[in-house]
């Protein structure tokens, strides 16, 4: 069976660039262009400038907009203000979450929901399906692109194509305003890197314009362009749990951490079932853990105590490039979730120690 | 691509270079490509014997980790030991110091099924 692949308008761009394309999500995306290891320490320590464009955006307007979104959705989207961004989940009535996503405030009654790739469609129905008062919605994702400029170089990179002030937008806040010659950029002071720096939706036709002008006004500050894989050493490090890995219909936003995004004091799809859960304590919990030595956790492995006994799973793993050190995330039995905790990961028949760690795993690291 | 015409190949993207009664053993330039940064290479299987596609020891790079596979059946008689300190040495120099296995050669005969680099090279498209 031949699976036909979805390309992003910079497909071209990215072959030319010498990227190793992979299919994710359904999208033909490029996973690295030189190596891992430099693309992550290059994002870490100046600015790299990633291709998400295969995310999905979903446009969400009317008078009963916000109503849709407090209902679907876990964080309380009537606290964002005009160019605010929230981080939230859709939880689901079995107790997971359809997905995890953005909520950007554009202006009352006119919001921007900002989902995985791989559910776009899966969310579109789910909200479709809450949508009993003829809330305006629009999927936007093919027309969108979206580039992630992040790094602690990202504002002197990214400063002289626009007016906006970039420096003065805080944390989950962003700007729509002309970049780089493309009109109503939404510029995002978000990301999934931990390294700061901005997301920018652009319309497609500005896309190759504004690519090339950041890689070009980048290049006095080592710009590179950083693919998927560094993306997700980049987001292990901080902690930062990935859809369908992490988290997905069968792992509960409380298991998962995300009780800081669960917000009971409004409705929302399940959240009776949650309060309860909340209330009883959940029996297994999401956590981030270094290895005290060698060995490099994967998705999948075991998880068990000093006796061998399993006490969870590993979810994402890799090698740290800023530690040198294997880290990952699992869901391990509520008692080892305490940070500090000894755990073993079952890696081809040893139990390998690891300690889980408070977030990010960089802390106190020489980046 | 990097082939070098001396060497013998396998399907799993190994190479062997026979010197005598020994051969030593890596993985290709292919391999390591697609692998990406390779940051540890684990082999237990000194002065033990593998039989022909044994897994003799996994190389893991920074996103995934993969099998290695003997070429042929031996006893494994010395592991690179510059690999546990440089295990970027597979990345930067494959087919020479980034070697894994020296192994010798109990059958002979095995290494007539092996891969020509121009067969070898037809298989990852090049």
């Amino acid at each position: 069976m031949t699976v036909s692949l979805k390309t992003v308008t910079l497909n071209d761009t990215h072959r030319k660039l010498g990227a190793k394309m992979v299919p994710f999500a359904g999208y033909d995306m490029p996973v690295r262009y030189s190596s891992d290891l430099d693309e992550h320490h290059t994002v870490r320590r100046a600015v790299g400038i990633f291709d998400v464009s295969h995310m999905g955006e979903f446009r969400v307007r009317g008078p009963q907009a916000l109503d849709l979104i407090q209902r679907v959705t876990s964080n309380d989207a009537s606290k964002l203000t005009d160019g605010k961004a929230q981080y939230s989940c859709l939880p689901n009535n079995d107790g997971g979450i359809v997905d995890d996503l953005l909520v950007y405030k554009l202006a009352d009654e006119d919001y921007l929901l900002v989902v995985n790739a791989s559910n776009i469609e899966k969310d579109w129905n789910w909200i479709q399906q809450h949508n009993t008062q003829g809330v305006e919605m629009e999927d936007i994702s093919d027309r969108t692109s979206l580039f992630a400029v992040q790094g602690p170089k990202a504002i002197a990179a990214l400063q002289p194509l626009t007016d906006v002030d970039l420096a003065s937008i805080p944390y989950y806040s962003f700007v729509q305003g002309t970049f780089a010659g493309a009109p109503d950029v939404i510029i995002s002071a978000t990301g999934y890197t931990g390294a700061g720096g901005f997301e920018l939706y652009i319309p497609n036709e500005y896309a190759a314009a504004v690519w090339d002008k950041i890689m070009i006004a980048g290049q006095a500050h080592g710009i590179k362009p950083i693919g998927l894989g560094a993306r997700d050493t980049l987001r292990l490090e901080m902690g930062f749990a990935l859809y369908g890995n992490d988290i997905d219909d069968t792992t509960s936003p409380l298991e998962a951490g995300l009780g800081w995004i669960t917000k009971f004091t409004k409705d929302f799809t399940n959240a009776e079932n949650l309060k309860k859960q909340k209330e009883a304590g959940v029996n297994k919990k999401l956590v981030a853990f270094v290895m005290d030595g060698q060995g490099i956790p994967r998705g999948h492995y075991e998880l068990v105590d000093a006796e061998g006994q399993k006490i969870g799973d590993v979810t994402s793993g890799t090698q740290s490039p800023s530690l040198s050190k294997g880290i990952g995330m699992g869901y391990v039995k509520t008692e080892f979730a305490a940070p500090g905790t000894q755990i073993f990961v079952q890696i081809r028949g040893k139990n390998l120690p690891a300690t889980v760690n408070k977030l990010p795993l960089t802390k106190g690291a020489e980046v | 691509m990097n082939l070098p015409a001396t060497l013998h190949y396998t399907k799993d993207h190994e190479w062997i270079r026979v010197e005598g009664d020994v051969a030593y053993v890596g993985i290709t330039d292919h391999a390591q490509k697609e692998l990406g940064d390779i940051v540890y290479v684990d082999i237990d299987t000194l002065d033990k014997e593998v039989a022909q596609h044994d897994v003799f020891g996994t190389v893991e790079a920074v996103k995934t980790v993969s099998d290695l596979f003997s070429p042929i059946t031996g006893t494994v008689l010395e592991v690179n030991a510059k690999l546990a300190d440089s295990p970027e040495t597979v990345n930067s120099d494959p087919y020479g110091d980034g070697w894994m296995v020296k192994i010798s050669i109990a059958k002979p005969e095995e290494l007539e099924e092996l891969l020509s680099a121009e067969t070898y090279g037809e298989l990852v498209g090049v």
